[in-house]
């Protein structure tokens, strides 16, 4: 069964009922439990959970460190193109929004992968916006074939592929996916992306299913918050996650938590998510599933991020662009959103190493 | 003790029984007190995270050149796999002893124990000595010996756990059954643990999560040294028998004494 089956079979409206009926009694239980259920995980993000994120923050604390102990893998984006045929409301990159539209060049790509190899990094993270006719997988070929020579973990985050598709880019060396669903509300799924590839909610909703069934080494997943219930949301990524790693258990699978930030366009998220809410959720997803990976990039600020070093997350971005050639190039094209911490990965290495922790930058040997 | 006591793998005499590990630490500048206090002289480094090319982030740097150095096959999910990273750490410059992991279960992280048995054939033929990482399965012990492993690494709970010998009484069967030094290697968080499993007649144990997850992992690095050190001291020196109640004489046989009198 496909999660989309699976995801069928949840009723919403159910979930706003079990939210606002679960006691503090019930999560008391819950924290007593060593292996969490989904219904654990659901009771550990309803309001009545909101009075022990303390106790919360040491039991995740305290798994995230026999799990991963004290370290901290940094990667960084590099966006590839910003062509883009979707009409995604929330996004800078929609094909509605008048900016300078760039691809990189197989030169520009060597370029850019030489200056950010230069900080150290090993593992990154190439991004395109959605126009297979231009970024193509001929040419995602070509600048994954430059920068293995550079890095030794390439993750995409790119439009959704076949099976076929991610076997190709395999073979050809990436090692990991990241794809959000964005929301997992169909019928505001539908509302948020009115044209393009990417109006096929299941098409995308399988993406990651299809890459683990062809060998992906790595999936990381989540929802924009901000576009829906933040409560909803993280609950469907928590259900997905663990239905990811049950099916494919030799995946390495993880969540990111992205919410919205600024972009070209004039969509506001109509949900606020609060630090205390993103905490809440971070908290309650390591409790649930302690050996996943925990993404937190630049769209936080830099003190949010100072405060959450440890409370569960494994993984942060650093020297941060959403421009395409932004690591080497001051000329203008728009970011797909503004970033908000700004730091340069040296600065992040500081910060990371004067709070006892280990920047990581190598995690991942290509064995091909 | 007066007889010297040493662990022979391979061609390697070895005077301390603990392996270390290189994962998890705050920072891997730690690693050369850690074996400085534990009188640790194997230490295990996933490949994966060796950056031969880096001048500022290569672990292998904290690693003082007199320890022996264990590369492992962590991310490895079938045979191949290993055995393409073992032959990668060789080429490396890593030597020619490998751990082999090969995990295909993410979530609780047990060793897959049937390509475990293939990747130590294929590398033990190759000349690399082989430790494999495995659930404690007599079966499994036993095709490891056949193809050629140089130890047999059972784990005494889940890795990281730090839950203690769970698997004991299976542990035990291995140190009865099989001629190859037992080491164990998952799951120790104590040095208490660590010296039950010395006592019950382990040949080493490898820790890493108890000590790097330690508010002061040099101190515990010594602790384990210690544990590990009067574990295989006493084992040595015979442990009296354990009975669970006081022993009166002999109240089923005492009638064969009654006409001695």
């Amino acid at each position: 069964m496909s999660f989309f089956n699976k995801l069928n079979q949840v009723q919403r409206q159910d979930l706003d009922h079990c939210f606002l009926r679960t006691t503090p009694e019930d999560v008391r239980r819950v924290l007593q439990k060593v292996s969490l259920r989904e219904k654990d995980f659901q009771t550990l993000l309803s309001p009545a959970a909101e009075p022990f994120l303390e106790e919360m923050a040491r039991k995740a604390h305290q798994l995230t460190i026999h799990q991963f102990g004290k370290t901290i893998l940094l990667f960084t984006p590099m966006y590839l193109s910003n062509f883009c045929i979707n009409q995604c409301v929330y996004c800078g990159f929609n094909t509605g929004n008048k900016i300078t539209r760039k691809q990189l060049t197989l030169e520009e790509v060597e370029k850019e992968a030489g200056s950010i190899a230069a900080t150290g990094l090993k593992h990154i993270l190439i991004l395109t916006g959605d126009a297979r006719n231009i970024a193509s997988i001929d040419y995602l070929k070509s600048c994954i074939h430059i920068l293995s020579r550079y890095f030794t973990s390439i993750s995409i985050e790119i439009y959704a592929l076949s099976a076929p598709e991610y076997k190709e880019l395999i073979d050809a060396g990436i090692d990991a996916l990241t794809i959000y669903q964005e929301t997992y509300n169909p019928e505001l799924y539908r509302e948020l992306h009115g044209k393009g590839p990417k109006s096929d909610y299941r098409f995308r909703l399988e993406a990651p299913e299809r890459a683990c069934s062809v060998g992906i080494r790595a999936v990381s997943i989540g929802a924009l918050l901000g576009l829906d219930e933040w409560r909803k949301e993280a609950f469907m990524t928590g259900m997905h996650a663990a239905y990811l790693q049950d099916r494919f258990p030799d995946v390495e699978v993880g969540i990111s938590l992205p919410r919205m930030r600024p972009h070209a366009g004039d969509f506001q998220p109509p949900f606020i998510v609060s630090d205390r809410n993103l905490i809440q959720i971070m908290l309650a997803f390591r409790l649930f599933m302690p050996r996943a990976g925990i993404t937190i990039s630049t769209r936080e600020s830099e003190t949010f991020r100072n405060n959450i070093l440890r409370l569960g997350v494994t993984k942060m971005s650093a020297g941060s662009t959403t421009r395409v050639g932004g690591h080497t190039n001051s000329e203008d094209n728009t970011g797909q959103f503004d970033i908000c911490d700004h730091r340069t990965v040296s600065e992040m290495k500081s910060f990371i190493r004067s709070h006892g922790y280990q920047p990581v930058f190598k995690d991942w040997q290509p064995i091909i | 003790m007066d007889m010297k006591d040493g662990l022979r793998i391979g061609n390697v005499e070895l005077e301390s029984r603990l392996f270390t590990g290189t994962g998890k630490y705050g920072a891997d500048s730690l690693i050369p007190e850690i074996i400085k206090a534990s009188g640790s002289q194997v230490i295990t480094v996933a490949l994966r995270r060796i950056d031969m090319a880096s001048a500022e982030n290569n672990i292998l740097d904290n690693i003082p050149k007199n320890i022996r150095l264990l590369p492992n096959t962590s991310g490895a999910r079938n045979a191949e796999e290993a055995v393409r990273i073992a032959k990668l750490a060789r080429a490396a410059g890593c030597g020619n002893w490998i751990k082999i992991e090969v995990i295909s279960d993410n979530k609780y992280l047990l060793p897959d124990g049937y390509e475990t048995v293939r990747a130590t054939e294929i590398l033990a033929k190759d000349g690399f000595v082989v430790l494999p990482y495995i659930s404690p399965d007599l079966m499994v012990a036993r095709a490891l010996v056949n193809a050629g492993a140089a130890t047999v690494m059972p784990l005494g709970a889940p890795i990281g756990s730090n839950r203690g010998l769970q698997t004991r009484e299976l542990i035990r069967i291995l140190i009865d059954e099989i001629d190859l030094p037992i080491v164990v290697d998952a799951g120790i968080g104590a040095p208490s643990q660590a010296c039950e499993a010395m006592e019950m007649g382990a040949a080493a144990c490898l820790v890493n999560t108890a000590i790097a997850g330690a508010s002061d992992p040099v101190s515990m690095a010594k602790a384990f040294g210690q544990a590990v050190k009067a574990g295989r001291e006493a084992y040595l020196a015979g442990l009296g028998a354990i009975s669970m109640q006081g022993i009166a004489s002999s109240p089923l046989t005492g009638f064969l004494h009654e006409n001695e009198h």
